[in-house]
């Protein structure tokens, strides 16, 4: 047995995906992401039970591995019990500890993910916190955004809201001692070492695309990762 | 009784719902997108129908969206979850009502990891411990939002003013529901009807007066993905999605989408106008959208609910089409109102889709 299989076995969701598969592409049949992808999850669980480490490797630097949309359609319909989602996600973990995210277009997305998700969660306590993220980043949510965007405070009132305020209540103020705690647990529990490892391959990655990378979002590498679209990854409508 | 076929069938797809004392977190898309149904959520529980519901200001993000982005470890997102479950402790609640189904799926998934791998449960309590001096009890009960209200489908109907029939015909309005990929899809028996045949929100259509209209892609994904949709690059997967689904359902002439997830209903809501813009499709009737409501919405409405009390002026296609159809008045002047009357101005008009 390879030692990376090894290493997937200590990922409790790895065990619960993965239990012997038939290969019967019952996942692939029922996959959104292979509809849309040039991917397929019953190949994936195909490599990962060869147990090789060297074609795990590849999986790990590869696009493959970043198609899945984690539905988890996948996991209703198999008839072993397998969930491909899950094994995506012991994939993907693994792929961001051992720094070989950075070496595909999709994989290298995680930094934006942790600019974006991550900064919101440490900083504001939501995971997602939108007043200022318009339609230049979003021009599917159209002009009632903009709308909402201009007025955001008064139309949150309007509704019911507690926008930044104490207590409880929709959009509150999470307290800073809250967000004390939250910080801690990130500290303690390899969430915070998880951002850091992203940060740092990406810098390394950055130097190597000859992109700059400085704090934020208004740098090269962030805009590049986080808009280009080689457009390789796509099914063959033949 | 004999309980066989189907009826034993759908036996193994009910599921308990506390009838009452629930420990209520919050949904961050539901909160930045939907945030009047939120505010519905508690007054149809507290003021309605008289149950008690709390709130506690501390707690958080279970960062589900990030665990699912795969920037979250789990263990960490294990102990943010027990975090939470400590707060209904120290508050004296047993009933867990998480009102994302993001969140909902998380927690059912992370209950089932500690019941098969109970060593990951006591490291997360050490965690936790160790973080935040905390300790935490497993809630008796978990039930998502969309549970509660469905629990309460026939209360709600007893009280309602308005009947989901179309006041000029006299039929039934026809709905198509949407269920949260994560509401059953990972564990089917947590979801009243299971994954293939979920009943959450057709039991509350049905009882509301409507009629569901089945069409192909009923269970598909409505295209979040997550990482698929936060990234630009990737937005591609989401709009084929909810492309698929509307495609689908288009022929079965739907006059809604109901929805469960929080995300979901902006992404039905958004990519329609997109589809409109971009290729110069709509879906709707006269060149409108098909409307997309949460459950918390159509529940305030059928309640008798001022319309722009709720939050539905919020949504991109517009929703009057449907207020029409069922004989709900609404005052247009003040749809793009705040408080007290204030003036917010009026939102541009798209391009393509029509809109009120």
């Amino acid at each position: 047995m390879g030692k990376l299989y090894e290493t997937l076995m200590l990922d409790v969701r790895f065990q619960e995906g993965l239990n012997a598969c038939i290969n019967c592409g019952t996942c692939t049949a029922i996959c959104a992401a292979a509809e849309f992808y040039n991917y397929e999850p019953r190949s994936i669980v195909d490599t990962v039970q060869t147990k090789d480490d060297e074609k795990i490797i590849a999986l790990l630097k590869s696009e493959t591995i970043w198609y899945c949309g984690e539905c988890m359609s996948c996991k209703t319909r198999c008839p072993r019990g397998n969930a491909p989602g899950l094994i995506i996600m012991a994939l993907r973990s693994l792929s961001q500890d051992m720094g070989y995210f950075v070496e595909s277009e999709k994989g290298r997305q995680q930094l934006a993910l942790k600019r974006t998700i991550g900064a919101w969660i440490l900083s504001t306590g939501y995971c997602v916190y939108l007043e200022g993220v318009g339609t230049d980043l979003h021009p599917e949510q159209g002009p009632i955004w903009d709308w909402k965007q201009k007025n955001w405070s008064k139309v949150f009132e309007r509704l019911g809201a507690n926008y930044r305020g104490n207590g409880p209540g929709i959009l509150r103020k999470i307290p800073e001692e809250t967000l004390d705690e939250l910080r801690e647990i990130f500290r303690i529990t390899g969430g915070s070492q998880r951002f850091q490892q992203i940060e740092d391959c990406s810098k390394k990655k950055a130097q190597e695309m000859n992109l700059n990378l400085d704090d934020g979002i208004a740098n090269e590498y962030f805009q590049h990762i986080y808009k280009y679209n080689s457009q390789t990854h796509y099914r063959d409508e033949d | 009784m004999k309980i066989e076929g189907k009826q034993a069938l759908w036996k193994d797809y009910q599921k308990e719902i506390a009838d009452d004392n629930y420990f209520y977190v919050r949904s961050c898309i539901r909160q930045s997108f939907f945030p009047g149904s939120e505010t519905a959520f508690l007054n149809i529980m507290r003021q309605d129908l008289g149950k008690d519901v709390y709130e506690h200001p501390c707690h958080t993000t279970c960062t589900g969206i990030g665990y699912h982005s795969d920037i979250v470890p789990l263990e960490t997102t294990m102990t943010v979850v027990a975090r939470q479950f400590a707060l209904m402790t120290e508050a004296g609640y047993k009933n867990y009502v998480p009102s994302c189904v993001t969140s909902f799926g998380l927690y059912t998934e992370i209950l089932d990891i500690w019941h098969h791998f109970p060593e990951t449960l006591a490291k997360t309590r050490e965690n936790l411990k160790k973080a935040t001096g905390r300790e935490f009890q497993i809630p008796e009960n978990l039930a998502h939002a969309s549970d509660i209200i469905y629990k309460f489908r026939k209360e709600i109907a007893a009280k309602a003013k308005y009947k989901l029939i179309n006041k000029s015909t006299n039929q039934p309005i026809k709905v198509v529901e949407h269920i949260g990929c994560h509401y059953s899809k990972m564990f089917p028996s947590k979801g009243v009807g299971g994954a293939e045949y979920p009943y959450v929100l057709v039991g509350m259509i049905e009882e509301w007066g409507g009629e569901v209209i089945d069409y192909p892609e009923r269970r598909h994904c409505c295209g979040f993905g997550f990482r698929q949709y936060l990234v630009q690059a990737n937005r591609g997967y989401s709009i084929a999605c909810s492309h698929k689904k509307f495609e689908s359902m288009q022929p079965f002439k739907p006059d809604l989408i109901l929805t469960n997830c929080p995300g979901c209903p902006m992404f039905l809501d958004k990519w329609q106008y997109a589809i409109a813009e971009m290729e110069g499709k709509t879906y709707g009737e006269n060149g409108q959208g098909i409307p997309v409501f949460t459950y918390e919405e159509l529940a305030g409405l059928v309640l008798g609910y001022n319309p722009w009390d709720l939050g539905v002026q919020l949504h991109q296609v517009s929703c009057e089409p449907l207020l029409d159809k069922i004989g709900i008045p609404y005052d247009a002047d003040k749809k793009y109102e705040g408080i007290n009357g204030q003036k917010l101005g009026i939102p541009e008009m798209p391009l393509t889709l029509k809109c009120c």
